[in-house]
């Protein structure tokens, strides 16, 4: 139960490295958790080959949704964007180094979920892209 | 006089348990459901091995004791919120339900396009959006009393609002966030000399204080037994008897018929006319139980102890700094502290209090638009019923600073 509030959890939560909003962009998507009111929006500019070059998020939400989208950001950027839209659960899991409950999956997952919808390019975010 | 509470936990069992070794439950989430007392989940139990049998009609000798255990309970609950009779007391799953009844059967039988129903800003989502399916459907116009800064209804404004004469006042008689308890007769009263009927949601106030719908004069009263010590899945629906003698049925099926012919039938009388195909049985037995035990308990003693724990936990709460409280003081509400903790989403509060075995909600609690009138998406909520103590208070206090400590 502690490890649910590891300290880069928390310290992401408090200071994350890439909050804000990218003007201009080339992709801009925004969802809720409408179980906790979880709000992330994420802005991404991609170079011409493809990777990506910048990206930051804006929300509010629990420490576990902010500070994932906080290091999910991390890392993926400098990478092809065509990556993430391989990127699952385990890999947000991954980067926060925890397990977590049905409920609580769901704001870990929430930014995966808007960044692939915004990489598809969909108009809307479906739950299947994070299973 | 004050709660033997030694007593009172001890008919709870979940409330001996652990949550992890060593670590007793804090149940402070009564609002969304009560725990159960022995003798409730033993009466349902006992209705399983000795009487299960499908009610009416039967002629064996299970069926005869399910059906007069299934209408005895029926006859405890009019006699708890002194119902003139019991043929003014629909089983329904739920306090939900019991609205959608009325929305689907007064409603779409007395309202036109263009005619008004009022509610409030404080609505649990099961009094907005079966009215909202309506306005959808037919037109009907929906207005807000109000909510003011300090989590009262504005009753200037519901004045006001009446001018635009509603054929149905629905407001909550207690809300689940704020706790602020309505002066329901005082708005029914209003309600009634402006032509209008009213429907109190009484899921958070019969559980916690004395309900009586002749003092009330209100038209229906909806109602969950889950809240009240009772099981899940059964709710009731009181309305006046020229009421749903009018009404046209809900659902369809066995039991609310008087007679089937091919192509027609004819409802049964009330109140069996909204009771269709087989309801739950045991619940409802158990439901009546609960009753029995909430009326020896006594509901008066029950709402001074809230008081008590209500009072306390507030002035305890309002110590910690970053602690924001919302609703009306301790003398307006019932027992339910909602608040947000500064810097801390309350997802996180939640979580690490249920670390200390404290059980407390976070989130919207079915009432996204009044959070939305705070500016807040969410609050943690704290709330109270007979069996919480002074104790726990504390505990939820220490656990509070915890928080603060870990995000510090």
């Amino acid at each position: 139960m502690d490890d649910l509030y590891r300290e880069i959890i928390i310290e992401r939560y408090k200071k994350p490295s890439h909050r804000g909003r990218l003007d201009p962009h080339d992709i801009q998507f925004a969802d809720n958790n409408p179980l906790c009111g979880d709000h992330i929006e994420i802005t991404l500019r991609t170079a011409a080959d493809g990777t990506i070059e910048d990206a930051r998020f804006e929300g509010h939400g629990c420490a576990i949704s902010q500070a994932s989208a906080d290091l999910l950001l991390d890392s993926v950027i400098g990478k092809p964007l065509e990556d993430v839209k391989r990127l699952n659960k385990q890999d947000v899991l991954d980067l926060l180094g925890i397990e977590l409950g049905p409920v609580r999956l769901k704001c870990a997952l929430l930014s995966l979920k808007v960044l692939k919808a915004g990489a598809y390019g969909l108009g809307e975010a479906s739950d299947e892209l994070v299973e | 006089m004050s709660l033997d509470l030694n007593n009172t936990r001890k008919d709870f069992p979940a409330l001996q348990r652990e949550t992890s070794a060593g670590v007793p439950l804090v149940y402070l989430d009564s609002t969304a459901t009560s725990q159960k007392p022995l003798a409730v989940i033993e009466a349902m139990n006992d209705f399983y091995r000795h009487s299960n049998a499908n009610i009416h009609r039967g002629v064996h000798t299970l069926a005869e004791e399910a059906t007069a255990l299934y209408e005895g309970a029926r006859e405890k609950i009019a006699a708890f919120i002194n119902a003139p009779s019991a043929r003014q007391i629909i089983y329904t799953r739920n306090t939900t339900e019991s609205i959608n009844l009325v929305a689907h059967t007064w409603a779409r039988a007395n309202l036109k396009a263009g005619e008004r129903i009022l509610l409030t800003e404080m609505e649990h989502h099961s009094n907005l959006v079966p009215w909202q399916i309506l306005q959808a459907e037919r037109g009907v116009e929906l207005d807000f009393i109000p909510v003011t800064e300090d989590g009262l209804l504005d009753l200037d404004a519901y004045k006001t609002l009446l001018g635009r004469t509603p054929k149905l006042v629905a407001f909550t008689q207690m809300s689940n966030v704020l706790g602020t308890i309505n002066p329901a007769a005082e708005m029914i009263r209003l309600a009634h000399q402006a032509g209008a009927i009213a429907l109190v949601d009484g899921a958070q106030s019969v559980p916690h204080f004395r309900a009586d719908v002749q003092a009330l004069d209100a038209d229906f009263l909806a109602f969950s037994a889950h809240k009240m010590c009772g099981p899940t899945g059964v709710g009731v629906l009181y309305g006046k008897e020229d009421l749903l003698e009018s009404m046209p049925p809900f659902l369809g099926g066995g039991d609310m018929i008087k007679e089937v012919k091919l192509r027609s039938f004819k409802p049964n009388s009330l109140p069996y006319k909204f009771e269709a195909g087989t309801p739950a049985i045991a619940e409802a037995v158990g439901f009546g139980v609960a009753v029995d035990y909430l009326t020896e308990v006594g509901m008066d003693r029950i709402a001074a102890h809230e008081h008590e724990i209500t009072e306390y936990a507030l002035e305890r709460l309002e110590e910690i700094p970053g602690v924001k409280l919302f609703g009306p003081s301790a003398d307006k509400k019932g027992g339910v502290a909602a608040f947000t903790l500064e810097g801390v989403h309350p997802h996180d509060v939640a979580q690490i209090l249920d670390r200390d075995g404290i059980a407390v909600r976070a989130g919207h609690h079915c009432a996204q638009p009044l959070h939305e009138k705070f500016g807040i998406p969410a609050t943690s909520r704290a709330s109270f019923y007979l069996y919480n103590t002074k104790a726990e208070v504390d505990l939820l206090v220490n656990g509070i600073y915890k928080v603060k400590e870990l995000f510090g």
